[in-house]
């Protein structure tokens, strides 16, 4: 098939993150800051990527605000013509730095939260007093005026946070939140005793979401990730594989989404070695499952083929050892009740504890 | 929207032309719009200080159209992009 262009691209511009969340959508083996591209390379990326059709960028990590040449890349990518959009903790930006930002053409800030309280969110974060900095960092951002999202990420321990996350967001002067429910790759697959919702706590903030887009209708924009596991249907990963985005990983490797690395017979290209159209169009990895013609059935056959590809390849994966079946919480799926089950195993270990995420290697060992 | 509203595309908001597609687009925070050609001629008359009313005579001038027909349809597509907070309104 002929792939259309990517409309987004994620940059993770670093693996280094002064938090360490459980959850981190970061590989368990990150690149190290000696892997990481340099600036002239980055510029030229987000170059080919305008050229080749991408409209957003997303700024990401790790944290972006750990790469001193920030300012640089953001107005590099402004001048590439992309729409820049700075996925933050918060940890890291001062208000010097947001004006240098505001300067160099950042279009969007989106704002993570970890909880909506110093204890629930440093404790989360595993950063200390990191909760009172990013309150203190949004404020700038509203003084600046940068049109901001607020991210909150939620799991069986703060999903009763929810009501607070959406006051926080309209008091901040946030244009729209993200209530993303925790979803299990990178980090989190080791997480899903701890953060594991119950299917009551799905329910509820379906049903706050539900009422919280009615009443803020013209004031806060919510988007929704919902509960994995405990659908009926999976999700539309990425807007279909190789379909719409792409990603590019601190040390150069383009992946068709953040996971992509757990499906290990897959053979990743990088920025150094070719331009970026080549590999979208060509790169194996791409278009390894792409469109529809690697499926097998229950998808197959599916009416609903095209609507979610068959969900998620890395889930896939993850639960069932095989990339090209079908995701297992799709109900069509031999193995929804199994994972329907092991998502109730999961939530029911009250007292499981949190595993952080660690931090990149430091440089091939020095002596000093 | 009123006659007397005026609109405005707010900060992280902005028209861009998508030369690989070649087409008109309106970039907003994490979305890209795809504008047809009315979509695109609406957007180019907002400017934060003409009212709607003056934004719909102006295109009923421009495309030989009933003033109603066009004010109609300006509506509908402005109230929406105000819904997904794309478009600030000033009473
Ligand atoms: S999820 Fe947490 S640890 Fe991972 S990059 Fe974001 S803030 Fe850092
Ligand atoms: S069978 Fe495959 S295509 Fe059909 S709904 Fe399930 S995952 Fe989607």
């Amino acid at each position: 098939m002929t792939a259309p262009p990517p409309i987004a691209m994620l940059a993770e511009l670093t693996h280094r993150c002064p938090l360490s969340c459980p959850y981190c959508s970061n590989p368990v083996e990150m690149a190290r800051l000696d892997q990481e591209l340099d600036t002239e390379t980055w510029a030229r990326v987000f170059r080919e990527a305008a050229e080749l059709g991408v409209l957003q960028l997303h700024l990401s990590g790790g944290e972006p605000a750990s790469r001193r040449d920030l300012e640089t890349l953001v107005k590099a990518a402004r001048d590439a013509g992309l729409y820049t959009n700075l996925i933050t903790s918060g940890i890291g930006l001062t208000e010097k730095r947001l004006a240098a930002l505001d300067a160099a053409g950042l279009d969007h800030v989106q704002l993570s939260l970890q909880g909506t309280n110093p204890e629930m969110a440093d404790e989360i974060g595993g950063y200390k007093g990191g909760f009172q900095r990013k309150m203190q960092v949004a404020e700038w951002i509203g003084k600046i005026g940068f049109p901001l999202t607020l991210n909150a990420v939620l799991h069986r321990r703060n999903l009763h946070q929810l009501p607070r996350a959406l006051e926080m967001a309209v008091e901040m002067g946030a244009r729209r939140i993200e209530v993303a429910t925790v979803q299990f790759h990178g980090w989190a697959l080791k997480n899903r005793d701890a953060f594991m919702p119950t299917r009551e706590q799905a329910a509820e903030a379906t049903r706050i979401v539900v009422e919280a887009r009615k009443a803020l209708k013209g004031t806060l924009v919510v988007d929704y990730v919902p509960a994995d596991y405990h659908d009926d249907y999976p999700k539309k990963c990425m807007g279909g594989w190789g379909t719409s985005g792409l990603n590019v990983a601190p040390d150069g490797l383009v992946l068709p989404c953040h996971a992509a690395q757990t499906i290990t017979h897959l053979e990743f290209e990088r920025v150094q070695d070719k331009p970026l159209a080549e590999i979208w169009y060509e790169g194996a990895a791409f278009n390894a499952y792409r469109g529809t013609e690697w499926m097998a059935d229950p998808c197959k056959t599916c009416e609903r083929k095209t609507l979610d590809f068959g969900g998620c390849r890395c889930q896939a994966m993850a639960i069932l050892g095989d990339a090209s079946a079908t995701d297992p919480v799709c109900v069509k799926s031999p193995h929804h009740g199994a994972l329907q089950a092991q998502a109730n195993t999961h939530a029911a270990q009250t007292d499981a504890p949190l595993v952080y995420r660690s931090q990149p290697k430091k440089l091939a060992e020095t002596v000093d | 929207m009123e006659n007397g509203d005026v609109p405005a595309l707010p900060r992280g908001v902005r028209l861009h032309f998508d030369a690989v597609r070649d087409t008109w687009v309106l970039l907003a925070p994490e979305r890209a719009v795809t504008l047809d050609g009315i979509g695109h001629a609406i957007l180019n008359v907002v400017d934060g200080t003409r009212s709607f009313g003056d934004i719909t005579q102006l295109l009923a001038e421009k495309f030989n159209a009933p003033v109603d027909q066009i004010a109609q349809d300006s509506a509908g597509f402005l109230d929406a992009l105000r819904n997904r907070r794309f478009l600030d309104v000033k009473a």
